[in-house]
Parts: structure tokens; sequence; C-alpha cells
């Protein structure tokens, strides 16, 4: 063999594991998904092998009493409700987990490591049984309700569990250590001598965070959000115990379709749906602020 | 009388003040740097040099005194409020941004208009050569154009002091001495008051209108470069720049400035310094290996003594020869190879010494 070819093939070999786990667990399950999708409901799970494109139809459209097929925006309802939540715990998360991330980093290393250590406690503990914890905070008399009943600032308990918002704090709680690591991360590497540099060039405090530390630190900001918003956007631990399952959200749906609804299809079509609707997505937010700012540039 | 830039007045700092690692990094240090001087600490490593410079730009607080700005006390003003640009030993330029916007920071930050900003960045890219680099990133240059840029920047807001860090200690020897000169001119050509630190000796002679040498938290002794050289203080600005002959004597006479001191049986030097030494007292004594001159023993003259001569060691222009003195001191003497008429001497020679006239320091405890 010429050397070169060798090379090759060594390179080859030496990626292969990778390629090899990929395969198995990424494109043969999407593959099986796509496939489902374009099969027959089975009433008693899985699929028939006939060819139809009803899950897709479904997806859109619903019969009426007349047995017409008329456009149905039940589901797109709960896709753009389950974006809209997803982008404000991607936001709420940032806001929050920025500065606790750069608070972390600025601290002496002892302190740092605790800190760091302490972040990744919750994942110690089911999520299950954390998002239980959660209702006992957010019922009717849970409490925060106890709380403020007892300092007498509201008379009868607020309505917080089974709301938008609880499945937001669920959400948040859920996600915020992703945030966290990865923000940290880049902070720490940050050369703490650039921010004495852009003081001595005259730089306030407001836009040394907007000219030399946010864009220093996008990486881990953009690989934070990435890792909180996709898996929010599918998520259905939060939604169904603190949303109380009226409010579906994708992930909640797609679980009901293989699980009670047994309409695999259907599910399929809805997974499917959901992994376009993350691709665009994240084109959006990849592309959007690297152009502008040649952030992509820098994040190597 | 030109004015005062920066005066340092009685500046203590300490850093882990009520812990058990309490360090005075610097010790009731005074200074007064005048405008439009080229002003250079010199000193070893930990002596201080970094700490008063970032006391100076506003990242540090003294533990006491005070700095002035052309008579405004700097007390309480953070970097970014003082007009005070520092040109740092790791350069720190922001790697996110071109070489142009690296240089447009500061004018941005100060406010400046386009038009304005637009024309400082061209102008200090020209000052140092980088034009043809302005859309470059930084980790794409080479650490000696990334210095001219960290320079640019720190003078296109035009400052009115300029600190540079050992700006110079990381690039090789050839572009080390390129930059020596192109520092020198730039301070000229921009008027602008630079405070200059480095461990290097010969980089402070060369470039320095003043220079205070630094040990230990204090400053040794302040002075133009020929009287830092030529008339040290104490032994450790003697030792610290350039090579020394240190010989141990007793003062045998006093006459007025002129001290004379008996280094050993019936050799006598004049010496001048450090007065107030009465008769009998021990000194220290230097001079410069280059103003003691060798000559063949049969040519011995008044005021010359004799020794033996130990090594030879051949540096290509110079030569230097150990000698010893009555079989004790050992004195280093530098000669010229291409000093005509001079005589090449062998180990083991014996040579008659010739110190010159005013070539005695006799220095401070
Ligand atoms: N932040 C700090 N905390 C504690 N001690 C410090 C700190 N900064 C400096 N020092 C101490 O102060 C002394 C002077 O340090 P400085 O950095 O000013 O030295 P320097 O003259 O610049 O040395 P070099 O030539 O190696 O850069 C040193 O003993 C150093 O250990
Ligand atoms: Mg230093």
């Amino acid at each position: 063999m010429e050397p070169a070819k060798r090379e090759a093939t060594k390179r080859w070999l030496g990626i292969s594991p990778a390629v090899l786990v990929i395969f198995i667990f990424m494109v043969i399950p999407i593959c099986i998904m796509a496939v489902y999708a374009f099969l027959e409901a089975n009433p008693y799970g899985g699929v028939r092998p006939h060819f139809t494109l009803d899950a897709f139809i479904q997806f859109f459209f619903e019969y009426d009493f007349d047995d017409n097929l008329v456009f149905n925006s039940a589901y797109l309802n709960i896709y753009w409700r389950s974006f809209v939540l997803a982008f404000f715990t991607t936001v709420l998360c940032l806001l929050i987990g920025f500065p606790t991330a750069y608070y972390i980093a600025m601290q002496p290393t002892n302190k740092k490591n605790m800190l760091i250590f302490l972040v990744t406690i919750p994942f110690w503990t089911n999520l299950l049984i954390r998002t239980f914890s959660w209702i006992l905070i957010l019922r009717d008399y849970g409490v925060i309700n106890n709380i403020l009943l007892g300092m007498g600032v509201i008379d009868k308990p607020l309505t917080l569990l089974y709301t938008n918002g609880a499945v937001l704090i669920g959400l948040v709680y859920t996600y915020i250590p992703f945030i966290v690591l990865p923000i940290y991360a880049t902070v720490e590497k940050l050369d703490l001598r650039l921010l004495e540099a852009a003081h001595d060039l005259y730089a306030n405090r407001r836009q040394l965070m907007s000219k030399i530390i946010l864009p220093l630190t996008a990486p881990g900001i953009i690989a934070g959000g990435i890792l909180v918003f996709i898996p929010s956007l599918g998520a259905f631990i939060a939604p169904n115990l603190l949303g109380g399952g009226k409010k579906l959200m994708i992930g909640s749906l797609i679980q009901l379709q293989f699980a009670s609804s047994r309409n695999w299809p259907f599910g399929s079509a809805a997974a499917l749906f959901l992994m376009a609707a993350v691709l665009i997505a994240m084109m959006i937010y990849l592309l959007g602020p690297a152009r502008k700012t040649d952030l992509g540039e820098n994040a190597g | 009388m030109p004015e005062t830039a920066i005066e340092v007045r009685n500046i203590t700092k300490k850093f882990g003040v009520h812990t058990e690692h309490e360090v005075t990094a610097l010790d009731d240090v005074s200074i007064s740097i005048k405008d439009n001087e080229f002003f250079t600490l010199l000193g070893p490593s930990g002596c201080g040099k970094t700490t008063l410079l970032r006391l100076i730009a506003g990242f540090e607080y003294s533990t006491r005194g005070q700095i002035l700005l052309y008579g405004e006390n700097l007390i309480g003003l953070p970097p970014q409020k003082r007009p005070i640009n520092t040109v740092f030993q790791h350069y720190a330029l922001f790697p996110h941004m071109t070489v142009a916007e690296n240089v447009a920071f500061p004018m941005k930050m100060l406010g400046k208009d386009d038009g304005e900003t637009k024309k400082a960045v061209n102008e200090k890219l020209e000052l140092v050569k980088m034009q043809d680099f302005a859309n470059r990133k930084p980790g794409q240059l080479s650490g000696g154009q990334q210095q001219r840029i960290a320079l640019a920047r720190a003078l296109a807001p035009h400052p009115k002091v300029l600190l540079l860090d050992e700006p110079l200690s990381a690039l090789d020897l050839k572009l080390r001495q390129e930059m020596r000169t192109e520092l020198k001119n730039l301070q000229r050509e921009t008027g602008i008051t630079f405070i200059f630190v480095t461990h290097d000796q010969v980089e402070a002679l060369t470039m320095s209108d003043r220079i205070a040498v630094m040990s230990v938290g204090k400053i040794q002794q302040r002075g133009c470069p020929t009287e830092i050289y030529e008339k040290p203080n104490n032994r450790f600005v003697a030792d610290f720049i350039g090579e020394t002959n240190l010989l141990e004597a007793t003062v045998s006479k006093v006459e007025g400035n002129d001290i004379f001191c008996k280094l050993s049986d019936n050799i006598i030097l004049k010496g001048e310094g450090e007065t107030g030494k009465n008769v009998g007292d021990p000194v220290t004594l230097a001079v410069r290996p280059e103003k003691i001159a060798l000559s063949p023993i049969s040519e011995q003259t008044e005021g010359s003594f004799t020794g033996k001569i130990n090594n030879s060691i051949y540096l290509g222009t110079d030569t230097t020869y150990i000698i010893s003195v009555n079989g004790k001191s050992e004195l280093a003497s530098v000669e010229q190879n291409s000093a005509v008429g001079k005589v090449r001497f062998k180990i083991g020679d014996e040579v008659c010494i010739n110190v010159a006239d005013n070539a005695i320091r006799i220095l401070e405890d």
C-alpha cells in the first residue's frame, strides 16, 4: 500500500468505534422512526406493514362530523407552546446561570471546586423525585403559599401548580446545571489579564462585559444554550407533573402516542417534526450571531 | 525646568497584610519622573517593579503614600479614569478582535467618533510599521508583531504617560536590539512620558534618560545612565550594573573628596564617593574592568602596581584577564583586542596594572 493510503486506512480505523456507536445508537433508531412514521398503526401497539400518510395528515388535519378533512392547529399549538417555553427556559437559565458560573469561576481554587461539586449534587437524585418535590413547594397549601399566607401577604392560596409558570420553573430547575458547567469552563479559561487591559484602555464595567467577557465566553454560552434548549423542547417530566398533563408539550405528546394512545406512527411523525424543528432552530441560533459578530471563528 | 509628570511619594505596598504571608513589595519609594522623559525602573526579579507600575496604572492600591499625575492625586481613580496606558509584558491583545479593532478599542471606549478613531488607528499602525496587518487576528502574528500592536494600541489614545512592563523580554536578541532603538525613537516622536521596566541593564543603559535602580522594594540609586554606571553608590548597584571589581581596603588618608585607601602591602589607591570615612575604616572599592589597563612589567610607571595573569578569556572584540595581586585579591581587566600596539599576555605573565584616574568608587556599605 502507498503510505498516504495506509495513513487514510489508519485514520478510518481510528474513528471507526465512534462511527459505529453513532450508527447503532443514532442512525438506525432514526431510520426505524422514519419508516414507522409512514406505516399504519396497530391498535395493540407497534405497526402494520402498510404504507400510509395517516400520521402526517393527523398532524395537520382532523375529520369533522361529515368526515371532511379540516385544518387542525392543536398539534401545532403544542409545538408552538413548547418552543416558547423552551425559549424562556433557555433565557432564564442564561440569566441565572451566567452570573452563577462567573461567580464560581472567580473564586479561589478550593472554593471553586467545592461550588462546582455543589452544582452537580442534584444529579445524585432521580429527576422524577426532584420534580415531585416542586409539587410540594408549589401546590395550593405548599411551601410558598403557606409562607405567604403566614406572612399575611395573601389571604387565599395562589394557583401556582399546573400553570405554564410551574412548567417553566421545573424546566429551569432541571436544566440549569447544564448551562452552568459549560459557561464555567469558558469563564475559568478567561485570561483575567485581558480584563485588566480593557480597564486600562478605558472600558467601564458594562463595556468590559459586552466587548470582552461575553464575546470571549460565547462558546460556553452557545453550548450551554443548546444543552438547555433541545432537551427542554422534548422534556416531559416537568410538563407532565407540574403542568398537570393538560397543557401538553411535545415530549408528553410523543410519550402519549407510544404509551396509552398506541399510535406509534403518529408518535414517530411527531418526533420527526421535533427533530426538524430543532435543526432549524439550531441553524438560526448558530448562524445568526456567528455571521454578525464572527463568534464562530473565535469559538475554535 | 520641565514639569513633573509622575510623582511617587513615599509609597509603601504590602501584600497579604494581617496574614502570615505578609510581603512588603515596596518600601517607602519616592520617585519623580519628568514630563517627556524616558524613565527606567531597573532591578532584579521580585524587587517590586511590576507592583510600582500597577500602582501607577491603578490596578493596585498603595498601603501608604501618594501618586500624583501632573500634580493631581490619583488615589481612588480606577484604571479607566487615568490617562495612563500600559504595554503589558504578555501584550494582552484581545484575541477576538482584529489588529485594527484592538488599536481602535481605547478610542471607542473614550467615545471618539469614527473619523478620529480611524485616523488614530492608521497613524499608530504606521508608526509601528504594521499597516499591512490591520485585518489579522492577534493569533496570526509573531511575538514581535504582537508587541508592536500592543504598543500601537496603548499609544492610540495619546496617554499622558505610557507604562511598559518588560515589553521586550519575550523577544529574541536581534529583535530586542532593534526594538530598543525603535522604542527610544517612538518616545522622542510622540513626546509621551515613558516609564519602562526591565531587569536588563543593557536595555536600561541604552534607552533611558534616567534610571532608578531597585532592590527588594527600595530605590537604590537614581540618575542618568552614565551616573549609574560610572558612579554607583553602593555595592548592589555596582554589582548589578555591568561587570565590576569589588576590593576590600582600609582608608589610609583623607584629603577633601579624595580618599586614599590601602589595598594591601603598599598599594594605595585614590578613590572618590562615600565621604564621611575616617582613617582606618574598612571600605569597599569598585573598579570597572575596562578602567584597568595592563602593560608589560618592563614599562612600570608611577602609581601602578604589579600582578600575575591567572586566566585569560578571549571574547572576540575583547579579552578579559583575571589577575592576582599579591597572590590574593583577584582583579578582572578588559582589553580591546583591536587596540594598536597592545601586547597580548599569557597565563603566568607578570604585568603592570594601571587604574585610570577617577575610576575608583568608594561604596556605601
Ligand atoms: N498579588 C500579590 N500577592 C502577594 N505578593 C505579591 C503579589 N504581587 C507581587 N507580590 C510580591 O511582591 C514582590 C514584588 O513583586 P513584583 O511583581 O513587583 O516584582 P518584579 O520586580 O516585577 O519582578 P519580575 O522582574 O520578576 O517581574 C514579590 O516578592 C512578589 O512575590
Ligand atoms: Mg514584573
